[in-house]
């Protein structure tokens, strides 16, 4: 009821479309960056060879992904990605909850974490492949380490900010300290565990595209991305960001939905 | 439906349910208990008021085992606190409860730990909620609830053990008014159905006075006992309770005190 002139007809129809536009708002940008795009690269003030429109970025996309080796491409950097973040998160949890629970270990390493966790990982691709040569495990071990440190960091964060008042809680009602641990410590540490692994995916992602780039390799979209703008074919280039973004952006909606079921109690 | 064997009884039942002899506890350099004694007679609820900051939360977490002491003993049922079975309800049920449980898994997380199995574990969360009419959908989460449910909900938890004492930190502090009157009723019948000895922290006089057998007065710190008044009118209270004379009376004696000991 938002005016008292609007006749019921109108109101129902404002409440049918209202939701609707509300879902469509986020697309506003998206189509305001096209338009802007296609505008820039219609106008001739930039080499056409440079910016090929919208529409035959898109267009491109979609033929490379369904008749040409973008899948294959796509493919490879995925599993890269996954491979270097289960690493470092089955590594990364326990150690993580390890140090969190032991303010005493913690501290002994936290500058060790906090420096190469501000040391940018792309700096230590060469002393990586020193160690592990150019193979294709050499770059998820440069992924797995850098998603490695975040995590640790924040489930060892999320340990030692438990709510004092819960392991209070659940101490006088005589839960032993095994059972304060994985009943209170772990369950308190989920959300802070959640927000490291999804940045750890994050972080993966980019290094296992800049490790494809730097290193080299047979697939990967990172390694596409750069041939392609060695021998100026801009549409396959801009086609293959596209996509490496739309893969970072898949990554992230898909932790925070499974965050979101599983951490259903964060922030009530 | 005792949880342990039930200690042989020698002799008569213990006079007090809290003893406190010679408690020493400073942090740092502050002292806030030094030779502190005190004796509550068994089967009362006690409440304890005092001004903020004297130490009312480190008293009741001392007794209750959460916080070591410096030195001296406190005797439960003339018992050590590690053997005393004990029931807490924490002021501020959001940060005490466990959200990631259902409100039935939250009540019945004391009898888990004891490795009760878990049909007994539901029948005696079922006994519990019959005893007091509480008519609650435990599969819920417990922040589905409104505040004094999870309040109720946190009473409850620290029932379901049969505990021989019950601590509560300000228990009402974190509520509006028309759900403390309900919660205070439910605590009222529950003190008068299970007869456990309750020990708790009020921080508002009247509220301190209308529940009690005893109402401690505290000092300043360092922490002494100014007076121990003792208010018998007869239960249940009621809303008429508040205008009785007797309640009035001991009120007013207990904020006259209070007054001094602020002037001091
Ligand atoms: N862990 C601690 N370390 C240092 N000082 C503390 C600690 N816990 C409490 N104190 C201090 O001891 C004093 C008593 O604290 P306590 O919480 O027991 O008081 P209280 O009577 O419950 O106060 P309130 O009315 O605010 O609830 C306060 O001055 C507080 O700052
Ligand atoms: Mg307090």
């Amino acid at each position: 009821m938002n005016t008292a002139l609007s006749t019921p007809k109108s109101q129902a129809k404002s409440r049918f479309w209202r939701p609707w536009m509300n879902r469509l708002l986020p697309l506003v940008g998206v189509l305001v960056l096209f338009g802007l795009w296609w505008f820039v690269a219609v106008s001739g003030w930039v080499n056409p060879v440079l910016l090929p429109t919208p529409w035959t970025t898109l267009g491109t996309l979609l033929t490379a992904l369904t008749t040409g080796t973008m899948m294959t491409d796509l493919v490879a950097s995925v599993g890269r990605t996954f491979s270097a973040f289960l690493l470092a998160a089955i590594v990364g949890v326990p150690l993580g909850v390890l140090l969190g629970s032991s303010e005493k270990l913690y501290r002994s390493v936290e500058f060790l974490i906090d420096f190469f966790r501000s040391t940018p990982a792309s700096a230590l691709i060469p002393m990586f492949i020193l160690f592990f040569g150019i193979s294709n495990l050499s770059k998820i071990i440069i992924a797995a380490f850098s998603a490695f440190l975040l995590i640790v960091f924040n489930s060892a964060y999320g340990v030692m900010h438990a709510k004092q008042s819960r392991i209070l809680a659940a101490k006088v009602m005589g839960a032993n300290p095994w059972q304060i641990f994985k009943d209170v410590l772990l369950m308190e540490s989920l959300p802070q565990t959640f927000i490291g692994l999804r940045s750890g995916i994050s972080i993966a992602l980019v290094i296992v595209i800049v490790a494809e780039m730097f290193i080299g390799t047979q697939e990967g979209l990172g390694k596409r991305i750069i041939d392609a703008q060695q021998i100026l074919n801009v549409k396959d280039m801009y086609a293959s960001i596209l996509i490496t973004g739309l893969l970072g952006y898949t990554l992230n909606v898909m932790f925070l939905l499974v965050e979101k079921r599983l951490i259903h109690w964060s922030g009530k | 439906m005792m949880l342990d064997q039930p200690e042989p009884q020698t002799v008569a039942p213990p006079e007090h349910f809290i003893s406190i002899k010679g408690l020493c506890k400073s942090f740092g350099n502050a002292v806030l208990y030094d030779n502190f004694d005190l004796d509550l007679p068994r089967n009362q609820l006690v409440s304890v008021f005092g001004p903020n900051g004297c130490g009312k939360s480190t008293l009741i977490n001392m007794i209750s085992g959460l916080t070591p002491f410096d030195s001296g003993e406190i005797l439960i049922h003339d018992k050590p606190i590690r053997r005393a079975r004990i029931g807490y309800v924490f002021q501020n049920y959001r940060e005490a409860m466990l959200p990631w449980l259902s409100a039935y898994d939250n009540i019945a997380y004391p009898l888990r730990v004891r490795g009760m199995p878990e049909h007994e574990c539901r029948d005696r969360v079922a006994t519990l909620l019959n005893t007091f009419n509480i008519n609650l959908d435990l599969k819920r989460y417990p922040y589905s609830f409104s505040g004094g449910q999870q309040q109720l909900i946190s009473i409850l938890r620290a029932l379901v053990a049969e505990p021989e004492v019950l601590f509560l930190d300000e228990p009402f502090s974190a509520l509006d008014f028309e759900t403390t009157l309900f919660v205070r009723d439910k605590l009222q019948e529950i003190f008068l159905t299970t007869q456990i000895p309750m020990f708790m922290v009020v921080h508002n006089l009247e509220e301190a006075v209308f529940l009690a057998d005893t109402i401690l007065l505290l000092s300043k710190r360092p922490t002494h006992l100014v007076e121990m008044v003792s208010f018998d009118a007869p239960r249940p209270r009621t809303l008429d309770t508040l205008s009785s004379r007797p309640f009035v009376e001991v009120s007013r004696h207990c904020l006259d005190i209070f007054r001094q000991e602020m002037r001091k």
